[in-house]
């Protein structure tokens, strides 16, 4: 080993241990093929970024334009035929044609129109303005409430077990109790969206503040953080994920809940509109009002999920 | 009645209650550190390092026993015994900049936020790490993480530096050079640190003292040897230096004859 190393001094690096350095001088002709294989082609020349950003978006969205287009033929084949109890996509576009084209009817900028001869958007918005009262609720309290069962035992165990068997009930199954405490169709409506969301906020913040790690609370108490510090510096930062969690999940729920309320209690919304749309049998508007809250839940949810992220960089 | 040590630790004995009765870790362990020394604290995994250090810390309550410190009694975590964690601790939402500014706001009172901003800076540039100021410790190396890490410590002027097996984690390149950051600090500040190692030239470079713990359960010290090495210690040339390889001799000694590694033993 020692001698290797002197010997590196004075003599370039030779081979492999074993071979006599004098070999080394033997030219061994490096091959065409590899030669060949080392030229590199030319950069392609870099295409417009509006071009690149183009082909960036077409790789996104046409496979499901694809699989839109491709699930609507099928639809169609199978439900074309004159004796078909199920309507077609031709037939929804026919004869909801006014339900489709005309969703704004009876919305202004400032008010929706009262006399229940309004466009899917209206019914929409209503249902969406429900839903935002509701849900702000059981993020705030849901919070607050997760925030308690996470960081206290004590709160734990009371209250975890109450809020594992609530969870449970479906939302239609606190119609009548809503209904028996506000008396209005409007508040226990809200109620009623509040009651179902707010069970995924709490048990996932309480997740997030129970799997703060150990390494964060020991800085915390080495640096001597008082509780306010703490709850600012550490325990919010390392809680915003699982929070966001919970209030996408809510959200979602949020939105189950209040097409079910609405078919119930009526008047407006568009719970109402897929109840009016059933009980005059015109399936066709409800299929539109399907395609209708689905794009509007999957909305929701993105939005949620990027307040998460803006909340979670800063 | 004889002085008592600036960081002064009397008749500590850990105790964790488990499923089958009392755990002891530590024995009675009884420790003297003066001001400005550097003391390594060495033994195998699971001798109850960690746990002597977090006692220092305040992080664990001793069962039996006191710790002093300047004359005051430790009884609860405080800037005062900063720590450098092993896993460097620092916070992903915060950059390199807001972690050690949360540690300076804590510990420097009635300084204008100017002032503030300088002495994170300062510290920064002790672990040479102000060219990340703006980064999250997510777009950091490991190496440069502890650095970090050292800075948030250093910077709250703490009576003592403890340090739990902080460079565990890193390749030994990268070991080597926060060896050399650490020795400078020292060189310049002059601070008492504990510092905990399982890597014996670490704790030889880098020590005055090197105390070498026995194996848990029950854990005491078993033998404390002091590193007569003058400072500034320079890498290369302590490695001829006859103290050194007598210093490094008794460590390893001690390690693998004298008290051998208990799962090596098993197997």
């Amino acid at each position: 080993m020692a001698a290797a190393q002197t010997t590196s001094h004075v003599s370039p690096p030779a081979g492999p241990a074993g071979v006599p350095g004098d070999t080394s001088a033997v030219i061994v002709p490096y091959p065409e093929e590899a030669i060949s294989r080392r030229r590199f082609a030319p950069i392609a020349k870099p295409s417009h970024p509006l071009l690149v950003k183009a082909q960036a978006f077409a790789g996104g969205v046409l496979p499901t334009a694809f699989m839109v287009a491709a699930l609507l033929l099928v639809w169609q084949l199978l439900c074309g035929g004159a004796d078909s109890n199920f309507p077609s996509p031709l037939k929804v576009w026919t004869e909801s044609h006014e339900v489709i084209v005309h969703p704004f009817k009876g919305v202004t900028w400032t008010s929706i129109a009262d006399n229940g001869d309004v466009g899917i958007a209206g019914h929409i918005l209503t249902s969406l303005g429900r839903v935002l009262i509701g849900y702000s609720f059981s993020a705030v309290i849901g919070v607050a409430l997760g925030i308690l069962i996470g960081q206290s035992v004590f709160a734990y165990r009371a209250l975890d077990p109450l809020f594992q068997v609530l969870r449970t009930v479906p939302p239609l199954a606190w119609l009548p109790i809503s209904l028996a405490i506000f008396q209005q169709a409007g508040p226990s409506t809200i109620f009623l969206i509040f009651i179902t969301a707010i069970w995924p906020v709490i048990l996932n913040t309480a997740a997030g503040v129970q799997n703060i790690p150990m390494a964060y609370r020991n800085v915390a108490k080495v640096l001597s953080l008082n509780p306010i510090e703490y709850f600012v510096k550490i325990m919010l930062p390392a809680t915003v994920p699982h929070m966001f969690t919970g209030l996408r999940i809510g959200v979602g729920m949020s939105w189950l809940a209040i097409v079910a309320a609405e078919m119930v209690q009526g008047g407006t919304g568009i719970g109402f509109f897929i109840w009016d749309s059933y009980n005059s049998s015109l399936l066709t508007d409800t299929i539109v009002a399907l395609v209708w809250i689905g794009l509007v839940g999957f909305m929701l949810d993105r939005i949620v999920a990027y307040v998460g992220r803006i909340v979670a960089r800063t | 009645m004889k002085k008592r040590s600036y960081l002064a630790l009397e008749d500590i004995t850990v105790e964790f209650p488990t499923r089958d009765g009392v755990f002891c870790a530590l024995d009675t362990i009884n420790l003297s550190i003066e001001k400005g020394q550097f003391v390594a604290l060495i033994g195998h995994s699971g001798c109850g390092k960690s746990t002597l250090l977090n006692a220092v810390a305040g992080l664990t309550k001793p069962t039996r026993g006191v710790i002093f410190l300047d004359g005051d009694v430790v009884d609860a975590p405080g800037p005062d015994r900063a720590v450098v964690f092993q896993d460097h601790s620092l916070l992903p939402w915060l950059t390199v900049e807001e972690n050690v500014r949360l540690a300076v706001d804590k510990t420097a009172g009635g300084k204008t936020k100017a002032e503030r901003r300088d002495w994170v800076m300062h510290n920064l540039e002790l672990v040479q790490m102000t060219h990340a100021a703006a980064k999250r410790p997510g777009e950091l190396s490991g190496g440069m993480k502890q650095r970090v890490g050292i800075a948030r410590a250093i910077a709250m002027n703490p009576r003592v530096l403890l340090m739990d097996e902080p460079f565990g984690a890193l390749d030994a390149l990268t070991r080597a050079a926060l060896q050399d950051v650490v020795m400078e600090i020292q060189a310049r500040l002059n601070n008492t640190v504990l510092m905990i190692t399982h890597d014996v030239d670490e704790a030889v470079l880098l020590a005055d003292r090197v105390v070498m713990m026995t194996n848990g359960p029950a854990a005491r010290i078993g033998e404390d040897r002091t590193v007569a090495l003058h400072r500034p210690r320079a890498r290369l040339e302590v490695i001829d230096n006859a103290e050194y390889a007598d210093a490094r001799h008794a460590v390893i000694h001690f390690l693998h004859e004298r008290f051998r590694n208990p799962t090596a033993i098993a197997a």
